[in-house]
């Protein structure tokens, strides 16, 4: 059984007992403890469950590699699923869950997967499921979804508040063990700013409990904290290396506390010039059968958990190992005065100095053998020893409680490779390394990743510090802050220890029955064994990729940190191809997951996403708009009042409109200024009419297409003065065209001589819109606006209520209608004159609903609606717009293409259903016979289409194939419900076709 | 909502004003346009990210062939005229911007003041000067900034997203000191 000891554990605090909840049961533990550690310290050694067989687990590691102790942590609006035990510490009040289980961890129904095994084999997803093809949607998926995740997904709102921080600095060290320590003291000894990242609560990573190093990391630390120029955080994870340097730091601030107050995490955004990734190595498990069975644990980790939290994992501990580290483990368990029945060694000749330290103790060393078996369903009851050459005929049965195993080591290479650094296979030692010569590269062709220490594949304490302390130098070398070597005593100067080489043990035993292999795991969390591993190759999954892919190994949520080496060795075997040549799957960021709070930082609530308002938006919210998205904007789809929907607020709001006055506000609405000598040349070549002709003071509409000819936007153009144009632009076109004018004028005519300003947001701009516009203008004090003297595309300058306005007379309705324009901290007021003005005459806001509708009325196009990007004016019957005598205009060219210039692209018109029925939005026109694929074929297609309350029947445009020919055809158009609507071609202008309203 | 006498547990408080702003666009390095704006405004036109001040007046870099004119607001339309007298004859071009940016000012410890922006804009706020101006991000929104003394971050960003700039800079500067 697991238990804590009497004495000892260097990172718990005996005087500080905490309780907390596992599956409902209170338990204690200790500050100081993971829950890993305070589960084992009360002999809960079965964790979870796994993924596919729900086969009982056990924790396996100690750190962020583990597959097998995930949790879910905390309660209602703070309840994460799949938490590493090993990484997770207690506090008071600390609620955890197993997962992947029902109705309970000890009893689980889903464990009938694992009798069912071999009817799962790799790639079972892709063929089991075939067939019958209708059992896919109702059967096979809903099935699969009930039993696919590990964790449950939160149900209520996170409860905590995430930031991120932006950091720069000349050295970034990712990994506070000795390597990482040696490197951040070396690289700020020349003044360099150097940033220290460590995933863990403590810093020295492996050094203290392997190495006997406490003094040695204490000094650096203390050392590195003198420093202004150092920053170091604990508990902060490097996640992701990308390109220029870019790091991603994930720091958990209020995970360790009972206290939650405060951001729950901090997402480090970090330039930095140089990075180190110190990032240390994983133990690799043994292919063994039964290395699954809670109590076999990696021989690091058992020793962990003995130094750090003074917990064993068994009374009676069987280590096997392929290496001299495992010895490390048996001697610290016999020291501690705990039973190792057996060391069984793989390699014929046995371990070094440390052996001999083992069998001078007592200890029974065996060499040359292999464990054919572990015993037990969810706890070790014993080993069954056979010889490694063998197949795994069994020599003798060893009853213990405990399995520490040790496979070698992988460096963690993962922040190397992130961002396109390459590996080495060192054959010697059975582990891929970071290649020195091929790091990632910066903008400029050189390094920017140097790797230190165990990453480095360097295990030796005092290599390691050297190492640690010469990427240091190079690194802050090369951000121009050369250093110098620091003093650094300790471990270096002790006496290396004889060890005997690794021997790559990637089956144990080297020729295990196909029995054997079939419960021999790779991936403990996706349920990946040898035998999937070899069938995927035997089916031709050769590349590793594809293998990962058939076979889920590596696909958890852990991306098989234990898993991968021993598994692309099988598949190395299976295809007799080196290692090497089968090489790795890729290397993606995060490290390990990071949460989704974390990365949405302050986006949340009401800072989820900037709201643009007008300078009137609090007025429309005090009455009764009902507020539509238009771009970043929120403008008012239409005043309700009570009593009406949407619908009726929006047909009142135009009969009126049409009938007396109605007030827009049109603040949204781009509005570019353009100046300059070359102006009228830059503003012909920006539309496709001519522009520079028109005279100050007076206006014209105009359409702006991309290089490809189709129309981009349209909106007025006032000529402010000779030099000077304004150019209105559509709500959502103002900051894309002035990025467009701005990049013409940069890259193609930089030579021009032209400024533009957006000042969009600096005016609030009102339409008064109505036979009794005028009457109100001349109310709040314009004079001579009479007729001719104020002619229509035409604006003038007015005192308005006081306030400076410039007044266009433009119309979107057909209505006489005036634009007026004023700085923004004005348009209150104005607006505010203009309702008591317009009191007698029933004056009323209306909505963007009402102002599509008269437009649509009219006959007036809508970007957006009658445009896609796919549009040229041409389609739109505004050839009347595109100027004949200028040389050319941006999309000329583009629209004198064979398929711009044919004579059958679908063209604007008006449709009117029969039945007086408003046509479906997008609806198509159907023509006879099907296409290749079996669809009927289309000839057209509605663009706008509303219910007209001037006309009281439902009005339409639409692109028809011919449309303009074919006047009076009536075209059936499809409808959602099924069949069809019939609908008449006719002009779109359907609502005083000679503009008498407007040209008064 | 927001009280702009608000003052954070950080120490840490906002406020808004609302000067004159003039968008100037010119080459800053012609000899004729510098010496005009210099003339009007009585600054130096700056260099690539600095912000000058002399009494209230600011002149600020806001790009190659772009200045921010910063000034009380009972100056604005004097100013507006001798600008355009000014620069008359050269290719320059005057804008009245008063209207479409907010004035944000910071006040309180300078390692919370750094701190509250760290959080938000992608700048070096460790090494970030007195006299320096970022036009950056500000989350999701584009925003400019500088530290005329001590003790004292002023911010634009553009009126419309002015609410979301407070939201987002009172929650910022509510979270304390990163880095002491």
């Amino acid at each position: 059984m697991s238990t804590r000891l009497t004495k000892g554990g260097r990172r718990i605090d005996r005087s500080q007992p905490v309780t907390f909840r596992f599956n409902g049961r209170t338990l204690r533990g200790y500050r100081g403890d993971t829950l890993a550690s305070a589960l084992l310290a009360n002999d809960q050694m079965m964790m979870g469950r796994s993924f596919k067989y729900h086969r009982p687990r056990g924790v396996v590691a100690s750190g962020a590699e583990e597959p097998n102790a995930l949790m879910g942590i905390g309660q209602g609006g703070r309840f994460e699923p799949n938490q590493r035990a090993t990484q997770q510490e207690v506090f008071e009040g600390l609620e955890a869950e197993s997962q992947n289980h029902w109705p309970s961890l000890a009893f689980d129904v889903g464990e009938v997967n694992a009798a069912l095994s071999r009817f799962l084999p790799a790639g079972f997803y892709y063929k089991t499921f075939l067939w019958p093809r209708a059992f896919w949607k109702h059967v096979y998926e809903p099935v699969i979804r009930q039993s696919a995740g590990l964790g449950k997904a939160p149900k209520d709102r996170d409860a905590d508040t995430y930031e991120h921080y932006y950091h720069f600095t000349d050295v970034l060290v990712i990994g506070g063990g000795l390597a990482g320590l040696a490197a951040a003291r070396a690289a700020a000894s020349g003044g360099a700013r150097v940033t220290l990242l460590e995933q863990s609560a403590h810093w020295g990573g492996r050094a203290p409990t392997d190495d006997d190093a406490t003094d040695q990391v204490e000094a650096l630390v203390a050392d590195l904290s003198k420093m202004d120029h150092v920053t170091m955080r604990l508990r902060c994870m490097g996640a992701g290396v990308y390109d220029h340097g870019y790091v991603l730091g994930y720091e958990r601030l209020t995970d360790h506390l009972a206290d939650k107050t405060g951001p729950r995490h901090r997402l480090w955004r970090i330039r930095a010039a140089q990075i180190i990734t110190a990032t240390g190595a994983i133990e690799r498990p043994l292919s063994f059968a039964g290395n699954d069975v809670p109590g076999v644990t990696l021989a690091s980790a058992v020793r962990d958990y003995l130094a750090d939290y003074c917990v064993s994992v068994g009374d009676r501990t069987v280590v096997v190992t392929n290496n001299d580290d495992a010895y490390l483990t048996a001697l610290a368990l016999d020291r501690a005065g705990l039973s190792v029945p057996a060391i069984i060694d793989a390699r014929q000749e046995g371990g070094g100095d440390l052996a001999e330290a083992a069998r001078a103790r007592g200890i029974r060393v065996l060499t040359g053998h292999a464990v054919a078996k572990v015993t037990g369903r969810t706890r070790v009851t014993g080993v069954k020893l056979a010889r490694q050459t063998g197949e795994g005929a069994v020599i003798e049965d060893i009853a213990c409680d405990a399995v520490a195993m040790s496979g070698g080591w992988s460096p963690v290479v993962h922040l190397w490779s992130h961002c396109g650094g390459k590996l080495n296979w060192d054959d010697a030692e059975a582990m891929f390394r970071p290649d020195a010569t091929r790091p990632p590269t910066g903008a400029d062709g050189e390094g920017f990743v140097n790797c230190a220490g165990a990453a480095d594949g360097v295990f030796a304490p005092g290599e390691i510090l050297q190492a640690g302390a010469a990427a240091g130098l190079r690194a802050a070398g090369a951000t121009g802050h050369p250093g110098q070597m620091p003093d650094l005593a300790g471990p270096s100067e002790r006496p290396l220890r004889r060890a005997n080489p690794l021997e790559p043990v990637w089956l144990m035993p080297a020729s295990a029955t196909r029995a054997l292999r079939a419960k021999t795991w790779l991936d403990y969390q996706n349920d990946v064994k040898v035998t999937d591993v070899q069938l995927a190759a035997q089916e031709g999954f050769e590349s590793v990729e594809h293998a990962k892919r058939y076979t889920t190994l590596g696909m958890a949520t852990d991306q098989g940190k234990l898993s991968n080496i021993n598994g692309l060795a099988i598949l190395s075997g299976a295809l007799d191809t080196p290692i090497p040549q089968v090489g790795t799957t890729t290397f993606r960021p995060p490290f390990t997951p990071i949460s989704m709070g974390a990365i949405a930082g302050e986006a949340r609530a009401e800072t989820f996403q900037p709201l643009r308002r007008s300078p009137l938006h609090d007025w429309h919210a005090a009455h009764g708009a009902d507020f539509e998205p238009v771009g970043a904007w929120r403008r008012p789809y239409a005043y309700v009042r009570p009593g009406e929907d949407r619908h009726s607020a929006t047909a009142r709001e135009i009969t009126q409109t049409r009938a007396a006055l109605g007030l827009l506000d049109a603040s949204t609405l781009g509005k570019i200024i353009v100046k300059g000598p070359d102006a009228g040349r830059f503003m012909d070549m920006l539309y496709t009419n001519m522009m520079s002709t028109l005279k100050p003071g007076r206006c014209r509409y105009g359409l702006m297409c991309s290089e490809n000819g189709f129309l981009m936007d349209d909106g007025v153009v006032a000529r402010w003065d000779e030099e000077t144009f304004l150019c209105h632009t559509t709500t959502g076109g103002a900051d894309r065209i002035h990025a467009h004018m701005e990049e013409w004028l940069q890259t193609e005519w930089w030579d021009w001589k032209v400024w533009t300003v957006n000042a969009t947001e600096q005016y609030a701009q009102i339409a008064v819109v109505g036979p009794k516009a005028r009457i109100v203008l001349e109310k709040l004090g314009a004079e001579g606006v009479e007729g001719e003297a104020f002619p229509f595309m035409s604006f003038q300058n007015h005192r308005l209520a006081g306030i400076d306005s410039r007044v266009y007379r433009i119309s979107f309705s057909g209505e006489l209608s005036y634009e007026i324009a004023v700085p923004a901290g004005q348009g209150l007021a104005l607006w505010q004159a203009l309702l008591d003005a317009g009191a007698e005459f029933g004056v009323m806001p209306y909505g963007t609903e009402a102002l599509h509708v008269m437009r649509a009325e009219k006959g007036f196009i809508m970007i957006g609606d009658e445009t896609d990007g796919t549009i040229i004016p041409q389609d739109l019957g505004l050839d009347w717009a595109i100027s004949k005598k200028k040389d050319d205009y941006i999309g000329k060219r583009a629209q004198q293409r064979e398929d711009m210039a044919r004579s059958d692209r679908w063209k604007l018109v008006g449709l009117k259903t029969l039945d007086g029925s408003v046509l479906p939005e997008g609806a198509y026109a159907v023509a006879p016979g099907h296409n290749a694929n079996g669809q009927r074929n289309v000839q057209g297609r509605v663009t706008s289409t509303y219910h007209s309350p001037t006309l009281e029947r439902g009005i339409a445009m639409g692109l028809v194939l011919n449309g303009p020919n074919r006047m009076g055809e009536t075209v059936e158009f499809d409808t959602l419900e099924g069949g069809t609507v019939p609908a008449r071609i006719v002009d779109p202008v359907v609502f005083d076709k000679a503009g008498e309203k407007q040209n008064v | 909502m927001f009280d702009p006498a608000q003052a954070h547990d950080t120490g840490v408080a906002i406020t808004t004003s609302a000067p004159g702003m003039i968008t100037l666009r010119g080459a800053l390095e012609d000899t004729a346009f510098k010496a005009a704006v210099e003339e009007v405004s009585g600054l130096t036109v700056p260099e690539p990210r600095e912000i000058v001040q002399s009494g209230e007046h600011r002149l600020a870099w806001m790009g190659p062939d772009e200045a921010l004119l910063i000034l009380p607001r009972d100056a604005l339309c004097d100013t507006l005229a001798a600008l355009e007298t000014a620069l008359k004859g050269h290719h320059a071009l005057v804008a009245d911007m008063s209207d479409a940016r907010r004035l944000f000012h910071l006040t309180g410890p300078d390692a919370a003041l750094r701190d509250t922006l760290a959080r938000l804009c992608p700048v070096d706020m460790r090494a970030f000067q007195l006299g320096e101006i970022r036009r950056t991000r500000l989350a999701q929104i584009a925003a400019a900034f500088w530290m005329g003394e001590e003790g004292r971050l002023n911010l634009i960003c553009f009126r419309s997203v002015a609410q979301y700039a407070e939201d987002l800079l009172s929650d910022a500067a509510g979270k304390g000191v990163v880095l002491h």
